[in-house]
């Protein structure tokens, strides 16, 4: 490492380019930032806590918290199987597939949570069938997860993608000519390898279906206690311009996902050592 | 120099100083340009279901002013829910007038940002709202609930179709009109009135964030045997997006929806288009202005173009705010800030 850091960079200095890190940082994220906690701070501690431990408020971040988790997992497993489809096979359409991962990033959000909530209501084409097995998924909790799932989907398949295209075909015939069955290649060689990519397609899912407003408030129907979102309770505070009550929720929210991501990026690094470890480099 | 120096750093220079330069160019421009020579340029933040009537308005005014002034006049519009473009205001977007749907939002721009003074409602005629609505219900073709008035809407198995008050400003008007209407009957106060309200919300299954949200709820998805909703998006619904699928139905009390209009002072003296924007929001009263509200389905105020267009609107005994619930303030710091009764409904012990 030591050496390789006096060698000639192709940008500037060290200096000026970690000087102007922390000034972009500081500007786009740090100052805005901290400006919500100054907000807060208008509150006394009596006050913020009865606002952040509200029981709509506390049944928010569950479903918020709960429906993001069950979002992001899911396109853990059906975002690991595009990203598979996509790096090891051609077929006909493959461009198509490809720029169809993209499009949640670019459709308008709540375009999106127009489009789901008229798929799955009860008249909607999936939706009714889905209610005639019982199952609704429009105005409930159901529906929550599943807009927060479309939003997530490209981070997992863009970040385990190029980690795939990178693992040659042969170490996969490697692991079957030492007589490894599909499986054993998979769970022993495959999924090591692409689990750190995994954990950050994850981490990246998670933390923007956290924040994730525009999709949800269509099909979610708002409904206080059940189906009501963080950001919708935030948006309710400075409806009736409690910008201290907002920020205080949002407070938490952030406390929350910053630890999150905190934890998900040390798992990340630990797994990555331990891969570093068994490959012997 | 330059032939020892590499060159390196040279971007970088150039590109903090762009970035300076963009943040310093800001301040500028603007304000100048809009008072100097033969134009002036104006800026009205609306709500939502105004777009249709300030489009046809605008046009008609720069017209008008044109005329009597020899100056261009251009109008742009900014449409969103009537909060969030009173926060934008607040915050620092220049609106020279704001024609939103409640007065609370507007009473906002003197408490929160001292935009105008406090008095604002009474600069121009009938609390400065050009134009009224009110609250009607839009049902299914043929009625099959037999829905007449707000009694029908708390009966069992009745779906209601309203957006959230707490988001949504018209989504207030429609629980107040409901409270002012329980308020009214036989026996009624705020005890039953409250009842009532409770009982009307507790068949609602869905609380969409707008009002158009909810009409798209109602419209689209097909959920909910009524819509309670403004009257000018009652007949955009029955006569422009689903002819022959939709009835209007009108109860026999509701509320004299008033959405003010108001220049604001603070932005127009900067910029110097005080008097075209005073002029812009007189202009709504003008008989041009009166009929093209009556054309978007507003309610004129004055009376020869409300004769005009009786047959559009009925006679409907109609209670204003400031009556029942003695203006914005109180009834939104009774009715819908945390803890008021809307959030009550919902309480964990009520459920």
């Amino acid at each position: 490492m030591s050496v390789s850091s006096r060698r000639r960079r192709v940008l500037p200095g060290f200096r000026l380019s970690l000087g102007f890190s922390w000034f972009y940082l500081g500007l786009i994220v740090l100052i805005p930032l901290s400006s919500l906690f100054l907000k807060t701070f208008t509150l006394t501690w009596a006050q913020f806590w009865e606002t952040v431990t509200a029981p709509r408020a506390l049944a928010a971040y569950q479903l918020t918290f709960g429906a993001s988790l069950a979002a992001a997992l899911a396109n853990v497993v059906f975002g690991l199987l595009v990203a598979w489809v996509l790096v090891r096979y051609r077929f006909p359409g493959r461009d198509l597939v490809e720029a169809l991962v993209d499009l949640p990033f670019a459709l308008p959000t709540a375009v999106a949570g127009l489009t789901l909530t008229t798929l799955f209501s009860a008249n909607g084409w999936y939706g009714q069938y889905l209610e005639a097995m019982g199952l609704k998924v429009a105005y409930t909790s159901v529906g929550v997860a599943v807009a927060l799932t479309f939003i997530g989907l490209p981070f997992v398949v863009r970040t385990v993608q190029p980690v795939l295209e990178d693992i040659d075909v042969d170490v996969e015939e490697a692991a079957a000519t030492l007589g490894a069955t599909p499986w054993q290649t998979f769970s022993r060689v495959l999924f090591p390898s692409i689990l750190p990519a995994l954990l950050s397609g994850f981490t990246l899912a998670f933390a923007r279906a956290l924040g994730e407003y525009g999709s949800v408030v269509f099909i979610s129907g708002n409904m206080p206690l059940r189906t009501e979102i963080v950001p919708l309770l935030i948006i309710t505070k400075l409806e009736q311009y409690d910008y201290a009550g907002a920020t205080a929720i949002a407070i938490v929210m952030l406390m929350a996902s910053f630890s999150l991501l905190l934890a998900v990026n040390l798992l990340h690094r630990w797994s990555h050592r331990r891969l570093e470890a068994r490959t012997g480099s | 120099m330059e032939g020892h120096f590499s060159p390196r750093p040279r971007p970088w220079v150039a590109l903090l100083l762009l970035v300076s330069l963009a943040g310093c160019s800001r301040s500028g421009g603007d304000a100048a340009a809009s008072s100097e020579g033969g134009s002036v340029t104006l800026l009205n933040v609306s709500y939502d279901p105004t777009r249709e009537l300030y489009t046809d308005f605008n046009a008609a005014f720069a017209k008008h002013w044109e005329a009597k002034s020899g100056k261009k006049v251009t109008i742009k519009q900014s449409h969103g829910g009537s909060g969030k473009q009173a926060r934008a205001v607040i915050d620092g977007l220049e609106a020279d007038v704001v024609t939103l749907a409640l007065a609370y939002d507007v009473d906002m721009l003197h408490d929160k940002g001292q935009l105008i003074p406090a008095d604002w409602q009474k600069r121009l005629p009938d609390n400065s709202a050009p134009y009224t609505s009110t609250i009607v219900f839009v049902v299914r073709k043929g009625n099959p609930k037999g829905i007449k008035d707000w009694e029908d809407l708390v009966k069992e198995g009745v779906s209601v179709i309203t957006p959230n008050p707490k988001t949504s400003g018209g989504a207030r008007w429609n629980y107040l009109a409901a409270w002012g209407y329980a308020l009214r009957k036989q026996g009624g106060g705020e005890a039953t009135a409250q009842a009532f309200v409770e009982k009307l919300f507790r068949n609602v299954p869905v609380l969409d964030s707008g009002a158009r949200g909810s009409t798209t709820t109602f419209a689209e998805r097909g959920l909910g045997d009524v819509l309670i909703a403004w009257e000018n998006e009652a007949f955009l619904l029955t006569q422009e997006v689903g002819k022959d699928k939709f009835e209007i139905v009108v109860p026999s009390v509701s509320i004299l929806a008033e959405p003010p209009v108001t220049v604001v002072d603070k932005n127009v003296d900067k910029r110097g288009t005080r008097a075209a924007a005073e002029a812009y929001l007189q202009y709504l009263y003008s008989d041009e202005g009166q009929e093209l509200a009556a054309k978007h389905y507003y309610r004129p105020r004055s009376q020869a173009v409300a004769a005009k267009h009786a047959a559009r609107f009925p006679n409907v005994s109609l209670f204003t705010i400031a009556d029942v619930f003695g203006g914005w303030k109180k009834a939104q710091a009774a009715h819908f800030d945390d803890g008021g009764v809307f959030d009550r409904i919902y309480a964990p012990q009520a459920r």
